[in-house]
């Protein structure tokens, strides 16, 4: 293979795995979005809060608590918090807040954001932190001839693959997803069905913070987070979603490839491009295509 | 299970039916939108295996009343009894578990669902009993043919077989319908009750809110009619005059 090509095959596989990473950070807010209609501002400072959670929690020092727990047993333990800490947000405070239109939960994740940023901050201070996982992070195979890959990017993107593949799964086939379907589409008549709406809601941010907590993970063990890094997420979380459309979590995870390659070609272009890159072409959708390339189908099953 | 047991009821007063023979009373039952009042002091009762209708111009507040019934708008404890149990307040996803289900209207389907997942959403509660989706699909042949189409994709008509499947998988033993005729073509609405007549006479009991009140009395054994929140007559479908009903109709 001539070099330039081999140059371009590599940059196209390397934006694809980093999509996968962002498609991750994508399917967590778009499930909270097509469910409770709720534009969760406070997803990027969750995935960083997810990611100290796991730095702290495996940390033999430096950090108040230092637990210094191997990685395999932190991890679980991270999403398990994450899911309940999902519940108790929508359950204790954004339910409260939804029957007045879009406005108030969307301003109560803003303050939820604010908080985050400033208690990580507080106790933690502004230094980037990164997750060890035992030399994964720097472990790679040469996926054919000429063109290496990370270990860490493969599996991110194998991770986003099952994850996606489930929610499609959980929200097309199962009662829980027809519920979430159900309750997103009138909750009124939601509840005529038997559906609890304030459980199910509840429910459906859970599992987002679930995968919030598995994206922020990957991410700190990929490159270093700092407590400031929650909107620069949430922006890639957005584009991705926006370019994805809203129809399926396959579209989603679809947009985050392409925000991937995107990011890619313009860093290979210019070291300075790549963020700018991914901004272009999510204007230019958002230009040409409002409702995204994979836009709503009606009917998923 | 007596209801003199239960805590809630209470034991019938002299020249009162004794609330075991009924399957739904409504004692005194008022409902709100805000500051309005939409019903006011309403005392209704439904017969097990009886077919009540309710009639009465738009706004009267027959819509309010089955919505209350089925747990949408809040109501005191006591206003509300079920199969000898004071209901009253519950939310809506519990009163589908104890057996009211209501056919809402302008039918409400799930536009994300197929018509299959509609109906099995039917079924979240749980309740126990014989309905799956063959027996609807049995009912109403039309929608196993259509079982993968989107549920508003389909005819006004057979969206509302959709929304009375929907109902019936929840396995209830009250039925309430809210205007079943709605917006649809006569020879529609007769294959709609022919197919309601079909499950009376197997033992449902319904309510059935009408406009047509031709129909509601062709349907209900008995009437009520509702003139601004309040009963304004009620009695045997077949004693009740035209001009009677007329009267209580329009309040003139």
């Amino acid at each position: 293979m001539p070099a330039a090509l081999l140059g371009w095959t590599d940059t196209l596989v390397q934006g694809v795995m980093l999509g996968g990473l962002y498609g991750l950070f994508a399917v967590g807010l778009s499930l909270v979005f097509g469910v409770m209609r709720i534009v969760n501002i406070a997803h990027g400072d969750l995935i960083v809060l997810a990611a100290f959670g796991a730095i702290v929690a495996t940390s033999a020092s430096g950090t108040v608590p230092a637990p210094g727990l191997p990685l395999w047993i932190a991890a679980p333990l991270v999403v398990a918090a994450m899911y309940a800490f999902g519940y108790i947000l929508q359950r204790g405070v954004l339910n409260t807040t939804i029957a007045g239109g879009e406005l108030p939960p969307l301003l109560v994740t803003f303050g939820v954001s604010i908080v985050i940023q400033n208690l990580l901050l507080e106790f933690y201070s502004a230094d980037p932190r990164s997750l060890a996982a035992g030399g994964l992070e720097t472990r790679s195979v040469e996926l054919f001839a000429g063109v290496t890959v990370g270990v860490l990017p493969l599996a991110t993107l194998a991770i986003a693959l099952g994850i996606t593949a489930f929610l499609q799964w959980l929200f097309g086939r199962t009662n829980i997803g027809r519920a979430f379907r159900a309750a997103s589409d009138d909750p009124e008549i939601a509840g005529l069905m038997g559906i609890a709406t304030r459980h199910v809601y509840a429910l459906a941010t859970a599992l987002a913070l679930a995968v919030v907590a598995i994206a922020g993970m990957l991410l700190a063990v990929r490159t270093t987070v700092a407590p400031a890094d929650g909107p620069n997420n949430l922006i890639y979380a957005f584009e991705a979603v926006i370019i994805g459309g809203l129809g399926s979590f396959w579209g989603t995870l679809a947009g985050g490839v392409i925000l991937g390659i995107s990011q890619a070609i313009g860093f290979r272009l210019s070291p300075g491009w790549g963020a700018f890159a991914g901004h272009i072409v999510f204007l230019a959708i958002l230009a040409l295509r409002p409702q995204g390339l994979f836009p709503r189908t009606r009917t998923q099953a | 299970m007596t209801p003199q047991g239960r805590p809630g009821a209470r034991a019938p007063a002299a020249g009162e039916r004794p609330a075991a023979a009924l399957l739904l009373r409504t004692r005194r039952l008022d409902a709100f939108y805000g500051d309005y009042q939409a019903l006011a002091g309403i005392d209704f009762e439904v017969r097990p295996g009886e077919v009540v209708g309710v009639i009465g111009a738009n706004g009267a507040g027959k819509t309010t009343l089955l919505r209350t019934l089925a747990g949408l708008l809040p109501c005191p404890r006591a206003a509300l009894e079920f199969q000898g149990r004071s209901i009253g307040g519950l939310p809506a996803n519990r009163i589908v578990a104890l057996g009211i289900a209501l056919v809402p209207e302008g039918r409400r389907l799930f536009p994300s669902l197929s018509v299959e997942e509609n109906l099995r959403i039917g079924a979240f509660a749980r309740r126990p009993g014989d309905w799956n989706v063959g027996r609807v699909y049995e009912l109403f042949p039309v929608l196993g043919e259509r079982r993968r189409a989107g549920a508003t994709d389909l005819s006004g008509g057979q969206q509302q077989m959709v929304a009375i499947g929907r109902a019936l998988m929840s396995n209830p033993s009250l039925l309430l319908c809210d205007e079943l005729s709605l917006g649809l073509a006569p020879v529609v609405v007769r294959d709609i009750y022919a197919a309601l007549a079909k499950l009376t006479a197997q033992g449902l009991s319904a309510v059935i809110v009408e406009q047509d009140v031709a129909l509601a009395r062709s349907t209900a054994a008995r009437l009520y009619c509702i003139q601004e929140g309040r009963v304004s007559l009620e009695g045997d479908a077949a004693s009740l005059t035209r001009e009677r009903i007329a009267r209580a109709y329009f309040g003139i």
